[in-house]
Protein backbone atom coordinates (compact mmCIF):
# COMPACT_ATOMS: atom_id res chain seq x y z
CA UNK A 1 0.00 0.00 0.00
CA UNK A 2 2.90 2.65 1.23
CA UNK A 3 4.37 1.44 -2.53
CA UNK A 4 1.50 3.23 -4.47
CA UNK A 5 0.84 6.31 -2.14
CA UNK A 6 4.54 7.04 -3.07
CA UNK A 7 4.07 5.52 -6.30
CA UNK A 8 1.51 8.04 -6.74
CA UNK A 9 3.61 11.25 -4.53
CA UNK A 10 6.31 10.92 -6.99
CA UNK A 11 4.20 10.65 -10.29
CA UNK A 12 1.84 13.69 -8.87
CA UNK A 13 6.06 15.77 -8.36
CA UNK A 14 6.71 14.87 -12.32
CA UNK A 15 3.35 15.80 -13.49
CA UNK A 16 3.61 19.44 -11.65
CA UNK A 17 7.21 19.58 -14.05
CA UNK A 18 5.30 18.52 -17.34
CA UNK A 19 2.82 20.79 -16.99
CA UNK A 20 4.95 23.93 -16.56
CA UNK A 21 6.85 22.67 -19.51
CA UNK A 22 3.42 22.30 -21.50
CA UNK A 23 2.60 25.51 -20.39
CA UNK A 24 5.46 27.17 -21.24
CA UNK A 25 6.01 25.95 -24.58
CA UNK A 26 4.52 27.51 -27.74
CA UNK A 27 5.58 26.16 -31.12
CA UNK A 28 8.55 27.85 -33.25
CA UNK A 29 7.09 30.14 -36.17
CA UNK A 30 10.52 29.27 -38.46
CA UNK A 31 13.47 27.00 -38.11
CA UNK A 32 16.41 26.71 -36.16
CA UNK A 33 19.84 27.31 -37.42
CA UNK A 34 20.73 23.82 -37.84
CA UNK A 35 17.91 22.89 -39.28
CA UNK A 36 17.96 25.34 -41.89
CA UNK A 37 21.42 24.55 -43.03
CA UNK A 38 20.10 20.74 -43.44
CA UNK A 39 16.97 22.61 -45.71
CA UNK A 40 19.42 24.42 -47.82
CA UNK A 41 21.83 22.35 -48.51
CA UNK A 42 20.79 18.72 -48.44
CA UNK A 43 20.10 18.94 -52.21
CA UNK A 44 23.11 20.10 -52.96
CA UNK A 45 25.81 18.60 -51.01
CA UNK A 46 23.97 14.51 -50.93
CA UNK A 47 21.46 14.68 -54.19
CA UNK A 48 19.12 13.02 -51.72
CA UNK A 49 15.34 13.87 -51.78
CA UNK A 50 14.16 12.36 -48.10
CA UNK A 51 15.97 15.07 -45.87
CA UNK A 52 15.63 12.79 -42.86
CA UNK A 53 17.43 9.83 -44.69
CA UNK A 54 20.65 12.02 -45.67
CA UNK A 55 20.66 13.20 -41.64
CA UNK A 56 20.52 9.50 -40.42
CA UNK A 57 23.24 8.07 -43.51
CA UNK A 58 25.59 11.25 -44.21
CA UNK A 59 25.09 14.07 -41.89
CA UNK A 60 24.88 12.03 -38.66
CA UNK A 61 26.35 8.63 -40.07
CA UNK A 62 28.19 7.92 -37.10
CA UNK A 63 25.05 7.74 -34.89
CA UNK A 64 23.57 5.26 -37.31
CA UNK A 65 26.67 3.35 -36.62
CA UNK A 66 26.18 3.24 -33.15
CA UNK A 67 22.64 1.84 -33.54
CA UNK A 68 23.23 -0.85 -35.90
CA UNK A 69 25.93 -2.17 -33.40
CA UNK A 70 23.26 -2.32 -30.52
CA UNK A 71 21.17 -3.91 -32.52
CA UNK A 72 24.04 -6.58 -33.19
CA UNK A 73 24.81 -6.39 -29.49
CA UNK A 74 21.02 -7.51 -28.89
CA UNK A 75 20.37 -10.45 -31.22
CA UNK A 76 23.92 -11.60 -29.99
CA UNK A 77 22.74 -11.25 -26.47
CA UNK A 78 19.65 -12.78 -27.01
CA UNK A 79 20.59 -16.24 -28.54
CA UNK A 80 23.47 -16.67 -26.06
CA UNK A 81 20.37 -16.41 -22.94
CA UNK A 82 18.12 -18.73 -24.86
CA UNK A 83 21.09 -20.79 -26.16
CA UNK A 84 20.84 -24.18 -23.13
CA UNK A 85 17.62 -24.15 -24.61
CA UNK A 86 18.23 -25.02 -27.93
CA UNK A 87 20.23 -27.40 -28.04
CA UNK A 88 18.27 -30.35 -28.70
CA UNK A 89 18.16 -33.71 -30.29
CA UNK A 90 17.69 -33.61 -34.57
CA UNK A 91 14.06 -34.83 -33.95
CA UNK A 92 11.14 -33.05 -36.12
CA UNK A 93 9.60 -30.64 -33.61
CA UNK A 94 6.28 -31.78 -33.06
CA UNK A 95 4.24 -28.67 -34.88
CA UNK A 96 0.51 -28.26 -33.85
CA UNK A 97 -1.60 -28.51 -36.86
CA UNK A 98 -1.71 -25.22 -39.13
CA UNK A 99 -4.94 -24.36 -40.56
CA UNK A 100 -4.54 -24.78 -44.81
CA UNK A 101 -5.63 -21.23 -45.30
CA UNK A 102 -2.88 -20.02 -43.40
CA UNK A 103 -0.47 -21.94 -45.48
CA UNK A 104 -2.19 -20.96 -48.60
CA UNK A 105 -2.20 -17.52 -47.93
CA UNK A 106 1.48 -17.68 -46.53
CA UNK A 107 2.82 -18.80 -49.77
CA UNK A 108 0.61 -16.00 -51.98
CA UNK A 109 2.03 -13.22 -49.66
CA UNK A 110 5.54 -13.99 -48.57
CA UNK A 111 6.77 -13.03 -51.95
CA UNK A 112 4.86 -9.56 -51.97
CA UNK A 113 6.03 -8.84 -48.49
CA UNK A 114 9.41 -9.70 -49.03
CA UNK A 115 9.50 -7.54 -52.63
CA UNK A 116 7.69 -4.67 -50.55
CA UNK A 117 10.29 -4.21 -48.30
CA UNK A 118 12.79 -4.53 -50.62
CA UNK A 119 11.13 -1.93 -52.58
CA UNK A 120 11.52 0.71 -49.36
CA UNK A 121 14.93 0.50 -48.52
CA UNK A 122 15.78 0.80 -51.78
CA UNK A 123 13.67 3.96 -52.70
CA UNK A 124 14.50 5.57 -48.92
CA UNK A 125 16.64 8.43 -50.96
CA UNK A 126 13.28 9.57 -52.69
CA UNK A 127 10.45 8.75 -50.71
CA UNK A 128 9.62 8.16 -46.95
CA UNK A 129 11.00 4.75 -46.20
CA UNK A 130 14.41 3.58 -45.55
CA UNK A 131 16.39 0.68 -44.39
CA UNK A 132 14.52 -0.12 -40.93
CA UNK A 133 11.30 0.30 -41.84
CA UNK A 134 12.08 -2.27 -45.01
CA UNK A 135 14.28 -4.57 -42.59
CA UNK A 136 11.17 -4.59 -40.52
CA UNK A 137 8.78 -5.59 -43.03
CA UNK A 138 11.56 -8.22 -44.60
CA UNK A 139 11.45 -9.71 -40.41
CA UNK A 140 7.79 -10.26 -40.97
CA UNK A 141 7.76 -11.89 -43.74
CA UNK A 142 10.27 -14.35 -41.67
CA UNK A 143 7.47 -14.29 -39.07
CA UNK A 144 4.83 -15.28 -41.22
CA UNK A 145 7.17 -18.49 -42.47
CA UNK A 146 7.73 -19.31 -39.32
CA UNK A 147 3.69 -19.25 -37.89
CA UNK A 148 2.64 -21.20 -40.57
CA UNK A 149 5.31 -24.03 -40.71
CA UNK A 150 6.87 -24.44 -37.61
CA UNK A 151 8.23 -27.80 -37.55
CA UNK A 152 10.60 -26.06 -39.99
CA UNK A 153 14.21 -26.11 -39.08
CA UNK A 154 15.22 -22.12 -39.45
CA UNK A 155 18.77 -21.79 -41.39
CA UNK A 156 20.52 -19.83 -38.99
CA UNK A 157 23.82 -20.32 -40.78
CA UNK A 158 22.15 -18.45 -43.75
CA UNK A 159 20.88 -15.45 -41.78
CA UNK A 160 23.85 -14.94 -39.99
CA UNK A 161 25.96 -15.12 -42.68
CA UNK A 162 23.88 -12.44 -44.48
CA UNK A 163 24.11 -9.64 -40.73
CA UNK A 164 27.75 -10.39 -40.81
CA UNK A 165 28.69 -9.20 -44.50
CA UNK A 166 26.56 -6.53 -44.69
CA UNK A 167 27.95 -5.46 -41.91
CA UNK A 168 31.67 -5.82 -42.96
CA UNK A 169 30.24 -3.66 -46.58
CA UNK A 170 28.96 -1.09 -44.07
CA UNK A 171 32.05 -0.54 -42.24
CA UNK A 172 33.84 -0.73 -45.69
CA UNK A 173 31.79 1.80 -47.58
CA UNK A 174 32.94 4.12 -44.60
CA UNK A 175 36.36 3.16 -44.70
CA UNK A 176 36.21 3.57 -49.09
CA UNK A 177 34.69 7.15 -47.87
CA UNK A 178 37.99 8.55 -45.60
CA UNK A 179 40.04 7.11 -48.59
CA UNK A 180 38.53 8.20 -51.73
CA UNK A 181 36.04 11.31 -50.53
CA UNK A 182 35.80 14.09 -47.54
CA UNK A 183 35.75 11.74 -44.58
CA UNK A 184 33.98 8.31 -43.07
CA UNK A 185 31.23 7.37 -44.15
CA UNK A 186 30.88 10.19 -46.76
CA UNK A 187 28.65 9.78 -49.88
CA UNK A 188 30.52 10.90 -52.49
CA UNK A 189 32.68 8.12 -53.07
CA UNK A 190 29.91 7.09 -55.80
CA UNK A 191 28.62 10.10 -58.45
CA UNK A 192 26.04 12.10 -56.87
CA UNK A 193 23.97 11.41 -60.36
CA UNK A 194 20.51 13.66 -61.41
CA UNK A 195 18.43 14.32 -58.40
CA UNK A 196 15.31 12.57 -57.90
CA UNK A 197 15.67 9.17 -59.87
CA UNK A 198 17.04 5.94 -58.21
CA UNK A 199 20.75 5.63 -58.79
CA UNK A 200 21.33 9.31 -56.96
CA UNK A 201 22.88 10.51 -54.18
CA UNK A 202 25.76 8.52 -54.14
CA UNK A 203 26.40 5.39 -52.12
CA UNK A 204 23.16 6.60 -49.82
CA UNK A 205 21.23 3.62 -51.69
CA UNK A 206 23.89 1.17 -51.57
CA UNK A 207 24.40 1.87 -47.82
CA UNK A 208 20.33 1.76 -46.93
CA UNK A 209 20.59 -1.57 -48.77
CA UNK A 210 23.14 -2.59 -46.58
CA UNK A 211 21.51 -0.96 -43.12
CA UNK A 212 18.15 -2.93 -44.52
CA UNK A 213 19.42 -5.90 -45.10
CA UNK A 214 21.80 -6.43 -41.78
CA UNK A 215 18.28 -4.99 -39.60
CA UNK A 216 16.21 -7.58 -41.28
CA UNK A 217 18.30 -10.14 -40.70
CA UNK A 218 18.68 -9.16 -36.87
CA UNK A 219 15.28 -9.07 -36.33
CA UNK A 220 14.40 -12.44 -37.92
CA UNK A 221 17.44 -14.26 -35.80
CA UNK A 222 15.63 -12.69 -32.76
CA UNK A 223 12.27 -14.11 -33.10
CA UNK A 224 14.00 -17.51 -34.68
CA UNK A 225 16.02 -17.56 -31.46
CA UNK A 226 12.83 -17.15 -29.18
CA UNK A 227 10.82 -19.94 -31.30
CA UNK A 228 13.09 -22.57 -31.09
CA UNK A 229 14.06 -23.03 -27.84
CA UNK A 230 12.39 -25.74 -25.76
CA UNK A 231 9.27 -25.84 -24.38
CA UNK A 232 9.68 -27.14 -21.26
CA UNK B 1 -9.62 22.29 -42.27
CA UNK B 2 -7.42 23.02 -39.42
CA UNK B 3 -10.76 22.67 -36.97
CA UNK B 4 -11.13 19.13 -38.65
CA UNK B 5 -7.42 18.39 -38.05
CA UNK B 6 -7.71 19.96 -34.09
CA UNK B 7 -10.76 17.87 -33.62
CA UNK B 8 -9.59 14.72 -35.10
CA UNK B 9 -6.31 14.82 -33.12
CA UNK B 10 -8.43 15.52 -30.16
CA UNK B 11 -10.23 12.43 -30.60
CA UNK B 12 -6.69 10.62 -30.93
CA UNK B 13 -5.77 12.00 -27.50
CA UNK B 14 -8.66 10.57 -25.90
CA UNK B 15 -8.92 7.10 -27.78
CA UNK B 16 -4.85 7.08 -26.86
CA UNK B 17 -4.97 7.38 -23.25
CA UNK B 18 -8.15 5.25 -22.80
CA UNK B 19 -6.39 2.34 -24.44
CA UNK B 20 -3.16 3.01 -22.52
CA UNK B 21 -5.41 3.27 -19.12
CA UNK B 22 -6.27 -0.26 -19.95
CA UNK B 23 -3.23 -1.46 -20.76
CA UNK B 24 -2.16 -0.91 -17.14
CA UNK B 25 -5.65 -1.58 -15.43
CA UNK B 26 -4.83 -4.88 -13.36
CA UNK B 27 -7.69 -6.66 -13.35
CA UNK B 28 -7.75 -7.04 -17.19
CA UNK B 29 -5.36 -10.94 -18.27
CA UNK B 30 -2.26 -10.26 -19.73
CA UNK B 31 -3.45 -11.03 -22.87
CA UNK B 32 -5.65 -7.89 -23.32
CA UNK B 33 -2.86 -5.78 -21.55
CA UNK B 34 -0.71 -6.91 -24.60
CA UNK B 35 -3.30 -5.64 -27.34
CA UNK B 36 -3.94 -2.35 -25.35
CA UNK B 37 -0.16 -1.68 -26.20
CA UNK B 38 -0.05 -2.34 -29.78
CA UNK B 39 -3.37 -0.14 -30.20
CA UNK B 40 -1.52 2.65 -28.15
CA UNK B 41 1.81 2.49 -30.71
CA UNK B 42 -1.33 2.38 -33.68
CA UNK B 43 -3.11 5.87 -32.52
CA UNK B 44 0.70 7.27 -31.94
CA UNK B 45 1.53 6.32 -35.70
CA UNK B 46 -1.43 8.01 -36.99
CA UNK B 47 -0.66 11.01 -35.15
CA UNK B 48 2.67 11.41 -36.03
CA UNK B 49 1.40 11.57 -39.83
CA UNK B 50 -0.45 14.64 -38.44
CA UNK B 51 2.31 16.02 -36.95
CA UNK B 52 4.25 15.67 -40.95
CA UNK B 53 6.65 12.81 -39.76
CA UNK B 54 5.83 10.12 -42.61
CA UNK B 55 8.95 8.32 -42.12
CA UNK B 56 8.45 7.93 -38.04
CA UNK B 57 5.08 7.23 -38.79
CA UNK B 58 6.10 4.18 -41.00
CA UNK B 59 8.45 2.77 -38.30
CA UNK B 60 6.37 3.26 -35.15
CA UNK B 61 3.41 1.14 -37.38
CA UNK B 62 6.03 -1.45 -38.26
CA UNK B 63 8.13 -2.09 -35.53
CA UNK B 64 5.65 -0.77 -32.00
CA UNK B 65 2.68 -2.11 -33.37
CA UNK B 66 3.97 -5.12 -34.94
CA UNK B 67 7.35 -6.74 -33.79
CA UNK B 68 6.84 -5.54 -30.31
CA UNK B 69 3.06 -7.81 -30.27
CA UNK B 70 4.26 -10.56 -31.58
CA UNK B 71 7.05 -10.79 -29.19
CA UNK B 72 4.88 -10.06 -26.34
CA UNK B 73 2.42 -13.22 -27.43
CA UNK B 74 5.03 -15.44 -28.12
CA UNK B 75 7.14 -15.17 -24.56
CA UNK B 76 3.23 -14.88 -23.28
CA UNK B 77 3.01 -18.25 -25.32
CA UNK B 78 5.26 -19.91 -23.47
CA UNK B 79 5.24 -19.28 -19.99
CA UNK B 80 1.51 -20.20 -20.64
CA UNK B 81 2.08 -23.14 -21.54
CA UNK B 82 4.40 -23.75 -18.68
CA UNK B 83 1.90 -22.27 -16.14
CA UNK B 84 -1.19 -24.05 -17.47
CA UNK B 85 -3.51 -21.52 -15.80
CA UNK C 1 -3.79 25.35 -29.38
CA UNK C 2 -2.14 23.40 -31.77
CA UNK C 3 -1.83 19.47 -32.65
CA UNK C 4 1.41 19.79 -31.62
CA UNK C 5 0.16 21.16 -27.51
CA UNK C 6 -2.69 17.88 -27.66
CA UNK C 7 0.59 15.84 -28.88
CA UNK C 8 2.76 16.62 -25.84
CA UNK C 9 0.22 17.01 -23.50
CA UNK C 10 -0.84 13.14 -24.96
CA UNK C 11 2.90 12.43 -24.87
CA UNK C 12 3.51 13.61 -20.97
CA UNK C 13 0.32 11.40 -20.09
CA UNK C 14 1.32 8.56 -21.42
CA UNK C 15 4.80 8.94 -20.36
CA UNK C 16 3.35 8.91 -16.44
CA UNK C 17 0.69 6.24 -17.09
CA UNK C 18 3.61 3.89 -17.94
CA UNK C 19 6.03 4.88 -14.83
CA UNK C 20 2.92 3.85 -12.74
CA UNK C 21 2.04 0.91 -14.13
CA UNK C 22 6.18 0.12 -14.51
CA UNK C 23 6.29 1.11 -10.23
CA UNK C 24 2.85 -0.68 -9.28
CA UNK C 25 2.43 -4.29 -10.59
CA UNK C 26 4.09 -7.06 -9.56
CA UNK C 27 4.23 -9.03 -12.86
CA UNK C 28 7.26 -9.03 -14.82
CA UNK C 29 5.24 -9.02 -18.29
CA UNK C 30 3.09 -5.89 -17.21
CA UNK C 31 5.80 -4.02 -16.09
CA UNK C 32 7.44 -4.63 -19.55
CA UNK C 33 3.65 -3.56 -21.16
CA UNK C 34 3.88 -0.70 -19.15
CA UNK C 35 7.68 0.40 -19.99
CA UNK C 36 6.50 0.22 -23.42
CA UNK C 37 3.44 2.27 -23.55
CA UNK C 38 5.83 4.91 -21.72
CA UNK C 39 8.71 4.73 -24.72
CA UNK C 40 5.98 5.58 -27.05
CA UNK C 41 4.89 8.49 -24.96
CA UNK C 42 7.99 9.71 -24.90
CA UNK C 43 8.65 9.49 -28.71
CA UNK C 44 5.23 11.39 -29.23
CA UNK C 45 6.87 14.37 -27.28
CA UNK C 46 10.29 14.61 -29.31
CA UNK C 47 8.15 14.68 -32.39
CA UNK C 48 5.71 17.45 -31.30
CA UNK C 49 9.36 19.79 -30.38
CA UNK C 50 9.48 19.90 -33.77
CA UNK C 51 6.63 20.37 -35.38
CA UNK C 52 6.09 24.48 -36.81
CA UNK C 53 3.01 25.04 -37.90
CA UNK C 54 1.46 25.19 -41.24
CA UNK C 55 4.29 23.20 -42.78
CA UNK C 56 4.50 20.06 -44.42
CA UNK C 57 7.02 16.86 -44.18
CA UNK C 58 10.35 17.42 -45.00
CA UNK C 59 10.76 15.76 -48.42
CA UNK C 60 11.65 17.65 -51.39
CA UNK C 61 9.38 16.61 -54.60
CA UNK C 62 6.76 18.62 -55.97
CA UNK C 63 5.00 19.87 -53.68
CA UNK C 64 8.20 21.44 -52.03
CA UNK C 65 10.91 22.88 -54.68
CA UNK C 66 14.22 22.75 -53.51
CA UNK C 67 14.56 26.60 -53.10
CA UNK C 68 11.46 27.41 -51.02
CA UNK C 69 12.20 24.45 -48.73
CA UNK C 70 13.58 26.30 -46.29
CA UNK C 71 10.45 28.19 -45.48
CA UNK C 72 7.86 25.16 -45.80
CA UNK C 73 9.04 22.01 -44.02
CA UNK C 74 9.16 20.98 -40.63
CA UNK C 75 12.43 20.68 -38.38
CA UNK C 76 13.83 17.04 -39.81
CA UNK C 77 16.50 16.38 -36.84
CA UNK C 78 14.29 15.17 -34.06
CA UNK C 79 12.26 12.81 -36.74
CA UNK C 80 15.92 11.34 -37.29
CA UNK C 81 16.54 10.82 -33.29
CA UNK C 82 13.33 9.34 -33.10
CA UNK C 83 13.97 6.61 -35.74
CA UNK C 84 16.80 5.71 -33.78
CA UNK C 85 14.76 5.38 -30.63
CA UNK C 86 11.99 3.34 -32.20
CA UNK C 87 14.18 0.86 -33.49
CA UNK C 88 16.25 0.80 -30.07
CA UNK C 89 13.27 0.26 -28.47
CA UNK C 90 12.73 -2.89 -29.89
CA UNK C 91 15.80 -4.07 -29.38
CA UNK C 92 15.44 -3.37 -25.30
CA UNK C 93 12.39 -5.12 -24.97
CA UNK C 94 13.81 -8.41 -26.95
CA UNK C 95 16.17 -8.32 -24.05
CA UNK C 96 14.12 -7.92 -21.53
CA UNK C 97 11.70 -10.46 -22.83
CA UNK C 98 14.71 -12.94 -23.01
CA UNK C 99 15.45 -12.47 -19.52
CA UNK C 100 11.97 -12.89 -18.14
CA UNK C 101 11.80 -16.14 -20.48
CA UNK C 102 14.67 -17.36 -18.86
CA UNK C 103 13.47 -16.46 -14.87
CA UNK C 104 10.75 -17.89 -15.31
CA UNK C 105 12.16 -21.47 -16.60
CA UNK C 106 14.41 -21.61 -13.85
CA UNK C 107 12.00 -20.14 -10.68
CA UNK C 108 8.79 -21.07 -12.11
CA UNK C 109 7.29 -17.87 -11.37
CA UNK C 110 6.85 -14.21 -13.02
CA UNK C 111 5.69 -12.46 -9.71
CA UNK C 112 8.87 -9.90 -8.39
CA UNK C 113 8.44 -10.54 -4.78
CA UNK C 114 9.34 -14.22 -4.84
CA UNK C 115 12.86 -13.11 -6.55
CA UNK C 116 14.66 -12.68 -3.27
CA UNK C 117 18.22 -14.26 -4.12
CA UNK C 118 19.76 -11.07 -3.83
CA UNK C 119 18.46 -9.29 -0.70
CA UNK C 120 19.74 -9.14 2.64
Amino acid sequence: MTKRILATLLLLGMGAIFMDLLFGYSPDTSLNTSAEFYAQNTAADTGAANIVTAIIVTFRGLDTLGEVTVLFLTAAIVALVLHSDTVRPARAKQGWPVGELLQTGTRLLVPLITLFGAYIFINGHLTPGGGFQGGAILASAVLLMLLADPARRFGHGLISRIESVSGLFYIAIGVLGLLVAGGFLDNRILPLGEFGSILSAGAIPLIYVLVGLKVGAEFSSIMASLSESEDT
Amino acid sequence: MNNMTLIFSLLLAVAMIGTAVMAIWPARSRAIAILAAGAVSLFASIMFLLLAAPDVAMTEAAIGSGLTTFLFFFVLGRVRRNEDD
Amino acid sequence: MTVANIAMATGFILIIIGLYGAMTHRDILRMIVAFSVAATGTNLVLIAVGYLPGRTAPILDAAVPVETAATAIVDPVPQALVLTAIVIGLGVTALMLAFAYKIHATKGTLDISKLTDLKW
